[in-house]
């Protein structure tokens, strides 16, 4: 009997499971309406506010869904003005901006001069805790709303007046010629008044300028965009929306584009790359891309940092065989790295091939014998640090090593140093507990050369993870930022690299092109400078 | 009986709280999250502190704790990085987790048993040898490979089946990867049935019912199995809880957006909301499975009783 | 029965989790309380005995202990078979096929993978006795005692086991991973006895309890034997059985286990050379290069193959009823 009673119980609980699950499914899935997109991409780690967003997979939502002052030309990376009119100045300090009419977002709402000044003013006050706020750090009054230590002591920055619906002034807290082109980065779009009174509900499902609107958002897994049709401006959505769909592990996202199940993939994996040709043809995007990989080393630590220790460092760099990685390994998705800025650049923006001259080719014999000379590797041995839980960094950490050691003649002179998580990673880096070099990717926040060595190798500054301290450098890169002629300006800072080559203070590896892939359903796919699919032209066939 | 049971919910809290504090510890362990919420850039020293003041992360291990678990008993489960409440991360994966979870209980029971049955009944012949060779090689491949090698074979090349779960994780779509999580059980249950039903056919009962002149399949299935999936069902018991939190590699492999993947996703970000939350209810739904496991035996096995 | 709780907590999922399991399933399969209630009287040194002498006879049992044999001379002395440089990295041969000299082909970095298999075999075997031996001296000693004391010692047990079930394989790996920098075999060894422990001490508590109630036991209490001698004279002898036939089993899969963990990121560290290591490199280049995966995975499952079956032959000996 009490048997009998215990078997009820026992089906009651499993037939519960089944219809809970069963509810669970069935939800419509995929993207059945024929002119939808579907593309690969990650979860983003931070809320989807423009000033919040800092990594690439939350910057391919606000691409579609903003525009701001000015936007990065897809193809050629130049700042081109979309909303702005004008924006004047004439001691490169105080500048005007002139909006253009006629921009609304997509609830109806225009866009104003307020609609900047007032998002610019929550991206930067301290409480907001924006991961971008320091974008906006050259804005007079950026330190009272955001102060190094204690509360902010005001709520808007005093630089920032609005003059009429279309027109603001910006006042600067030092001369900078080029900061009308750092205006293309999405910490600095517009936001619609709805975004402080119904907050959460924005972040939900946040609304914009752009020329998409978000239909649905599904936290962790997908979002679904459609084509804002009454999109005011001229690069209206080609194609009905993007399904972006999250995958944890590209390798899977791949395989989906090979089944047929998956549109678009903006990130092939390295595993792949041997067959990619076979599988998409003319199908697979390979092009340069705003980033560029090193190896910084740790010159805070005296071991690294000792008299003689420059030829070491340039040694390191003579013994690695760039141009086999990049092809083996790579399949020539990266190029090998001859100076420490990016070829989309372009030699009148400052890349200069082969500016690192010889430090940066493959000499074996000469390798040994630079590192011989500066007293050999600390210990006898180094250690490359990298993250092991995203990316395929292991192979060619442990190919980099692989040609240190050959030249060395020394199986075990150089170790790959895995750590577990990038957050991890990081935390090591900041407290300054790297006992080697490590791994560091770059890429730009916007297409100009002072963004490829200042925020790095300048004394003190936010990205100088290895704290190089170079009078010398600071100096050339002080005049340069001063120049206001353009030449002048790339010529002071391509001095200032010389310095790098001399100096080795990160050993320049490669440039990094955007790799993708696509299905035979789209067309007319390309990746933009910062290796972001340009969605807005993609077509559907 | 009743006592039994309130003598058990008892314990749980002190194994509720212990776990939790070492996950959270664990987590805590891991380090500092806010550096790598800035990517490849050191962050902004004034922003990052009032993250961590945000987070309540400024506070000691133990405050953090303590601040914790007051919400937990508030229902809040907390906040994830990405402003993404904790709950709603759970109502969203715990339903495709225990989806895959019963599609694979349901293939190691049918084919486990059927192979153990089978093999169990010719104990020391052909098959059950090659079914004892099979369930060894099985064991033996780590998830990861077998989980690759079916999806390349089964999703690519030969396209029988999608390689990758749509979001909505339709029952149809994890039936691959219901197979590959089922695998390492699958062994289990096969050897647990063979060696009961091994041991059992030469019970007394068994020799009395065909003795009786019983026809040999209702031997098998009225008498002999019967008693000998008592251990099989028990096992099956404690897999649902473990299968559900254990399912990382799998969910990884096929993208599936379930608890394996969201655990993994915290742990990558070391968000301790996520990870102490899931974790929380995965040791909860473990130390209810192997309550009621323990309740079965009885309801089972007549001479098991409780005071 | 007045107050035994049959206690089997299964900890169990893909790939590394199911390592920590095989030891509950395996005692499930004696049903410790609900089963034939322990080895009959006396029988302690006729059992090995008898054990042994079917053991020789046991194929199974030969050929496994020839393979795990030839295993270990091959971890110690890599040199013997392999003459090669299991670092030696040649990018233009990377992931190439067999050629003379190289049976098995290239990796992705150009290495010879006969060579690194060869010597793969060292820190998984190591891994794979290591873990076993600390998580059956931990394991014993924690779950004799709970089932010999019973009461609160008991309970205080049973509930830190269910902690440690709770936690996820993965966690616990990357914050090993991210606590200890050493590049050795011995966090990995270490992380697998502290969450395996638990299933080897349920199996102890089991062994020892039903050891215990046995009529011999009774009467060496009743005559004034001491605790300890009551241990180590009757009741170690007859709880040590299981103990040894689920460890056997356990060490193949914690080999399969620490290649879980490289996959996840949180296994041995270079310059260590295991299979784990490489199998983990090589699971997403199936297409290209099968042979990168097929000689590693298969070595570990012949491997794991040989201990289980090992393993399988001592139980099927040591168990007075299959005979």
């Amino acid at each position: 009997m009490r048997a009998a009673t215990h078997a009820k119980w026992a089906t009651g609980a499993l037939s519960f499971a089944l219809v809970a699950t069963a509810c669970g499914g069935g939800v419509g899935s995929g993207s059945e309406d024929p002119g939808v997109v579907s593309a690969s991409w990650g979860d983003p780690q931070n809320p989807l506010e423009p000033a919040n967003t800092n990594e690439v997979q939350g910057g391919k939502v606000l691409e579609m869904i903003f525009r701001g002052l000015k936007r990065y030309n897809p193809r050629t990376g130049a700042a081109q003005n979309v909303i702005a009119d004008r924006i004047d100045t004439k001691d490169s300090q105080h500048y005007t901006v002139t909006l253009k009419p006629g921009w609304t977002f997509s609830n109806g709402e225009k866009v104003t001069a307020k609609s900047f000044v007032d998002a610019w003013n929550y991206g930067a006050l301290l409480g907001n805790s924006q991961r971008n706020a320091s974008f906006f750090q050259y804005i007079d009054g950026y330190d009272r709303v955001h102060p190094q230590h204690g509360a902010a002591k005001a709520k808007t920055m005093s630089g920032l007046k609005v003059v009429s619906p279309t027109e603001f002034t910006v006042k600067l807290n030092q001369k900078f010629s080029s900061w009308p082109d750092t205006l293309g980065y999405s910490a600095f779009m517009p936001l619609p008044r709805t975004f402080y009174s119904h907050h959460d509900a924005w972040v939900k499902k946040p609304v914009g300028n752009g020329p998409y609107v978000v239909e649905s958002y599904t936290k962790g897994s997908a979002m679904k965009l459609r084509k804002w049709a009454k999109y005011p401006g001229s690069d209206k959505a080609r194609n009905d929306g993007i399904d972006l769909r999250v995958y944890t592990d590209n390798n899977s996202a791949y395989t989906d584009l090979q089944a047929g199940n998956l549109d678009l993939v903006d990130d092939i994996p390295a595993t792949q790359l041997k067959n990619v040709r076979q599988d998409l043809g003319d199908r697979y995007l390979n092009q340069p891309a705003g980033v560029i990989q090193t190896l910084t080393v740790p010159i805070y630590d005296k071991a690294w940092n000792k008299p003689g220790m420059d030829k070491v460092r340039r040694g390191i760099s003579m013994a690695i065989d760039r141009a086999s990685i990049t092809k083996e390994i790579f399949r020539d998705t990266r190029t090998p790295a001859t100076d420490w800025t990016s070829p989309v650049l372009k030699t009148q923006g400052g890349y200069k091939a082969g500016l690192c001259g010889t430090a940066c080719e493959f000499h074996p014999k000469e390798a040994k014998a630079l590192i011989k000379e500066g007293g050999g590797l600390p210990g006898g041995k180094m250690t490359l640090a990298y993250n092991a839980d995203t990316g395929s960094h292991k192979d060619w950490i442990d190919a980099i090593c692989n040609s240190i050691n050959n030249t060395l003649g020394n199986d075990k002179a150089c170790v790959g140093a895995p750590v577990g998580t990038f957050a991890d990673f990081r935390n090591r880096i900041s407290a300054r507990k790297m006992a080697g070099p490590f791994r560091a990717g770059w890429q730009m926040d916007y297409p100009l050369i002072q963004d490829f060595l200042q925020p790095m190798y300048y004394t003190n500054a936010s990205s100088n993870d290895g704290k190089f301290n170079n009078q010398d450098f600071d100096k050339l890169v002080n005049e340069a930022n001063a120049a206001t002629d353009t030449r002048t300006a790339i010529g002071k800072f391509q001095d200032a690299e010389k310095i790098l080559a001399e100096q080795m203070p990160a050993v320049p590896l490669w440039y990094q092109n955007g790799s993708g892939g696509y299905s035979q359903r789209i067309g007319n796919v390309s990746l933009n400078p910062f290796s972001v699919p340009v969605y807005n032209e993609i077509k559907v066939i | 009986m009743g006592r039994y049971v309130i003598r058990r919910l008892l314990q749980m809290v002190p194994v509720f709280i212990g776990s939790t504090f070492l996950i959270f510890f664990m987590v805590y362990a891991l380090g500092d999250p806010v550096a790598a919420m800035f990517g490849d850039r050191a962050p902004d020293p004034a922003t990052a502190a009032q993250i961590r003041a945000d987070l309540y992360l400024d506070q000691p291990l133990w405050k953090q704790y303590l601040h914790y678990m007051g919400q937990i008993f508030q229902g809040n489960f907390g906040t994830a990085f990405n402003g993404q409440p904790v709950t709603e991360l759970m109502a969203a994966a715990f339903p495709v987790t225990l989806r895959l979870t019963l599609v694979a209980i349901l293939i190691e029971m049918i084919a486990g048993i059927l192979l153990g049955v089978f093999s169990g009944l010719r104990r020391g012949r052909a098959v059950d040898t090659s079914v004892l060779v099979f369930t060894l090689v099985v064991v033996s491949v780590p998830t990861f490979v077998s989980g690759y090698v079916l999806q390349f074979l089964l999703g690519v090349k030969w396209g029988w089946v999608k390689p990758a779960v749509s979001i909505d994780a339709p029952l149809g779509e994890l039936l691959l990867p219901g197979v590959v999580l089922a695998l390492v059980s699958l062994a289990y249950v096969t050897r647990l049935t063979r060696t009961s039903i091994a041991e059992n056919a030469r019970a007394d009962y068994v020799r009395t019912a065909i003795a009786k002149g019983l026809p040999r399949h209702r031997v098998i299935t009225r008498h002999l199995l019967r008693n000998s999936l008592i251990p099989v069902v028990t096992f099956i018991g404690t897999d649902i809880g473990a299968l559900m939190g254990g399912a990382i590699v799998t969910e990884r492999i096929f993208n599936i957006h379930g608890v394996g993947f969201q655990l993994y996703q915290g742990i990558l970000r070391q968000n301790s909301p996520t990870v102490v939350g899931f974790v929380t209810i995965l040791v909860l739904v473990f130390l209810f499975a192997n309550l009621i496991v323990d309740l079965l035996y009885a309801v089972l096995d007549p001479r098991i009783r409780y005071a | 029965m007045p107050d035994h709780v049959p206690d089997e907590a299964i900890t169990h999922g893909d790939g590394g989790a199911a390592a920590l399991a095989i030891g509950a399933a395996e005692s499930l399969e004696r049903t410790p309380g609900t089963g034939p209630g322990g080895a009959p009287t006396g029988r302690a040194r006729s059992l090995w005995r008898d054990a042994w002498h079917d053991l020789r006879r046991n194929p199974v049992f030969v050929v496994s202990a020839l393979i795990i044999l030839f295993l270990v001379v091959i971890a110690i002395r890599p040199q013997l078979i392999a003459d090669g440089n299991p670092y030696r990295a040649d990018l233009a041969k990377a992931q190439a096929g067999p050629e003379p000299g190289h049976p098995f082909g290239f990796d992705t970095q150009g290495r010879d993978v006969y060579t690194r298999v060869v010597y793969g075999a060292r820190a998984s075997i190591t891994v794979g006795v290591c873990a076993t031996a600390g998580v059956a001296l931990l394991g014993s000693l924690l779950g004799g005692l709970a089932g010999f004391f019973g009461g609160w010692w008991d309970t205080l047990l049973s509930r830190l086991a269910d902690i440690f079930f709770g936690i996820p394989v993965i966690l616990g790996g990357l914050v090993f991973l991210s606590v200890v920098t050493s590049s050795t075999v011995w966090p990995v060894i270490g992380f697998i006895v502290l969450l395996g422990w638990p299933q080897i001490a349920r199996i102890a508590r089991g062994a020892v309890f039903t050891a215990k109630q046995n009529d011999y036991v009774q009467a060496a209490r009743a005559l004034g034997a001491g605790n300890g001698r009551m241990l180590l004279r009757h009741i170690a002898p007859n709880a040590v059985a299981p103990v040894i036939v689920v460890a056997t089993i356990a060490l193949g899969t914690y080999i399969s286990l620490e290649a879980t963990l490289s996959y996840l990121g949180a296994g041995l560290k270079p310059p260590t050379v295991s299979w784990g290591i490489d199998i983990s490199a090589a699971s997403t280049s199936i297409r290209n290069a099968p042979h990168m995966l097929l000689w590693p995975a298969g070595a570990l499952s012949v491997t794991v193959l040989a201990f289980i079956m090992l393993g399988d032959a001592v139980r099927d000996a040591l168990d007075p009823k299959l005979r």
